[in-house]
């Protein structure tokens, strides 16, 4: 028979990290529309932009493509897709009942992030693959630009659950998707900072987007060593955003 | 261990230009049930709601056991469980036992999931995602989800709105049980039998102020309008009558042969009543005791300013 004479308290973070985690990271995978738009998005675009009719490079296609589509959908994933889905759980009420149990929201905020990042995992597999396919020479250390994707991953997540945590859900989805095309074009990712004048570049450059792309460029399309730079710009927003939102992030 | 569950002092509220909760104070003593009863709108929901920390006071104060909702809110929130109005909260995508067992990782010594299911009626429905459920159905899991942490307090703001008289009756048993395990229980209600089933004491609010407060039998007793009704040949004597009664009955013939006794209904009450229509050779046939139930009380104390 149970009993519920009272023994209250909270469970330990690590225990509430792993549930909260693996909760998110099944809903993730449910919204199959979700899903197939963040795997499938960034393979089709991989497999146009290789294609030598839109705009020339430099050097071989694939091995510029290549960096910039994982760019390209770790800022979809972890930014715009983790904000819109964010902001309309707080607009349904989702968390403001999260609000009310022990779950502190840096532990939401956190499970939210790393769920984003084990889909990641399978997105940049994926993406790879792909590239080999399409004849992509991966050159530099894989090590490094696995830590790019994951500090990337972090700094898009805080900055997404920053925007989710302090608007309105149609303000989010507005803004996500905004922010999100001006970073493709004006951030780094489809145009190389190299095509901008120099003192534009110098500024633009600090941006997780710039930073994000120029590094997975260093590393796997010029076989460049440790991306200290770029790691460390990434680490910086990561390190703003994610207290900022956990700070500022309002259940409902 | 010793502060009260819930102590608020001159608790106001303001939306605008609208007062929701207009100094209201009340104590919930570890182990008890309080019922919040109103009509929409009465600030049942906003006091309830500020207790749990999502709202802050314009003034006055608010004690849970012994903490600040918003201040303690780290250390408070494991104590408590909640139920919101309006169905689950949480993820709608996920199954309903999923949910459950997820808040259940955010407490130290938390109950069975599968079990707990089970005790609200759910088994069946463990697989089913949470939006799919019936209204009737979430309220049940939404308790569950309340439940789960073993917490010391919990707030149920409106537990048995949408379910069917059966599942109300399944959900009052495990309240009770709740309270007979020690949890100390702060619920809001629109249901008069609700408050009277389960409450050891009941506020009544209208318009953001307490208008009654006391245990349900208390509320009742203190009810002035009860009623004895009985039949007997016209003409009898009623000064007399009333001159039997205790002061304060009022004795009338509002048609020919039937009579009427105004009072506060007790046992003493009734048998004055019977003992002057022995001793008058009167046979009183058809004698019928009205005794306002907690709904008249309620009626009338919330449509006073209406």
């Amino acid at each position: 028979m149970t009993t519920f004479t009272p023994a209250p308290g909270a469970a330990g973070t690590g225990r509430m990290l792993a549930a909260q985690t693996r909760m998110e990271f099944k809903l993730l995978l449910r919204n199959g529309e979700q899903v197939g738009l963040t795997l499938v998005i960034p393979l089709l675009l991989e497999f146009f932009f290789n294609l030598p009719m839109l705009y020339s490079l430099d050097g071989r296609r694939i091995d510029f493509m290549v960096p910039s589509i994982l760019a390209l959908a770790v800022m979809s994933a972890s930014f715009t897709g983790l904000a819109i889905g964010t902001g309309f759980e707080r607009k349904y009420a989702v968390l403001k009942r999260l609000g009310a149990t022990a779950l502190p929201r840096q532990v939401l905020l956190l499970g939210k992030t790393c769920a984003v990042l084990i889909l990641q995992v399978f997105q940049a597999a994926l993406i790879c693959g792909f590239g080999l396919i399409l004849g992509w020479h991966p050159a530099g250390n894989p090590i490094w630009a696995g830590l790019l994707l994951i500090a990337g991953t972090l700094a898009f997540g805080g900055l997404g659950l920053l925007l989710a945590g302090t608007v309105r859900a149609e303000v989010t989805l507005a803004a996500a998707n905004l922010i999100w095309l001006v970073l493709l074009f004006g951030g780094g990712i489809a145009i190389p900072l190299s095509r901008y004048p120099a003192a534009a570049a110098d500024i633009l450059r600090f941006l997780p987007s710039a930073a994000l792309s120029d590094g997975l460029h260093q590393v796997l399309q010029h076989g460049g060593g440790f991306p200290a730079r770029d790691l460390l710009t990434l680490l910086v927003w990561a390190g703003l955003a994610l207290p900022a939102a956990a700070r500022w992030f309002r259940w409902e | 261990m010793s502060a009260p569950a819930v102590e608020v002092r001159n608790l106001v509220k303001r939306y605008g230009a609208a007062t929701a909760v207009d100094g209201i104070s009340l104590t919930v003593a570890r182990g008890q049930l309080l019922a919040l009863l109103g009509t929409n709108g009465a600030g049942k929901t906003t006091t309830i709601e500020i207790c749990e920390g999502f709202r802050r006071a314009d003034s006055g104060s608010v004690r849970v056991l012994g903490l600040d909702p918003s201040a303690d809110a780290r250390q408070l929130r494991p104590q408590v469980g909640v139920m919101l109005q309006d169905g689950v909260g949480g993820y709608t995508g996920a199954k309903a036992l999923e949910l459950l067992e997820l808040f259940g990782s955010y407490a130290a010594h938390p109950l069975d999931a599968r079990d707990l299911l089970a005790h609200v009626g759910l088994a069946e429905a463990a697989s089913r995602p949470v939006k799919r459920l019936s209204g009737g159905q979430q309220q049940r899991l939404s308790l569950a989800m309340a439940l789960i942490g073993r917490p010391a307090l919990l707030f149920l703001d409106e537990p048995t709105a949408g379910m069917d008289p059966q599942a109300r009756r399944t959900t009052w048993g495990l309240i009770r049980r709740l309270r007979a395990d020690g949890v100390s229980v702060v619920l809001t209600t629109h249901y008069l039998d609700e408050a009277e089933e389960l409450a050891d004491n009941v506020i009544v609010l209208h318009e953001g102020q307490i208008v009654a407060e006391g245990s349900p039998a208390a509320l009742v007793r203190s009810d002035a309008a009860g009623k004895i009704r009985f039949s007997a040949p016209s003409g009898l004597v009623i000064a007399d009558l009333q001159l039997a009664l205790p002061s304060g009955a009022q004795v009338s013939e509002p048609a020919p042969g039937n009579y009427l006794v105004a009072a506060p209904v007790t046992p003493e009450l009734l048998a004055a009543v019977t003992a002057w229509c022995a001793a008058h050779g009167v046979l009183a046939e058809g004698l019928t005791v009205e005794r306002r139930r907690l709904e008249d009380v309620f009626l009338t104390l919330t449509s006073s300013s209406g």
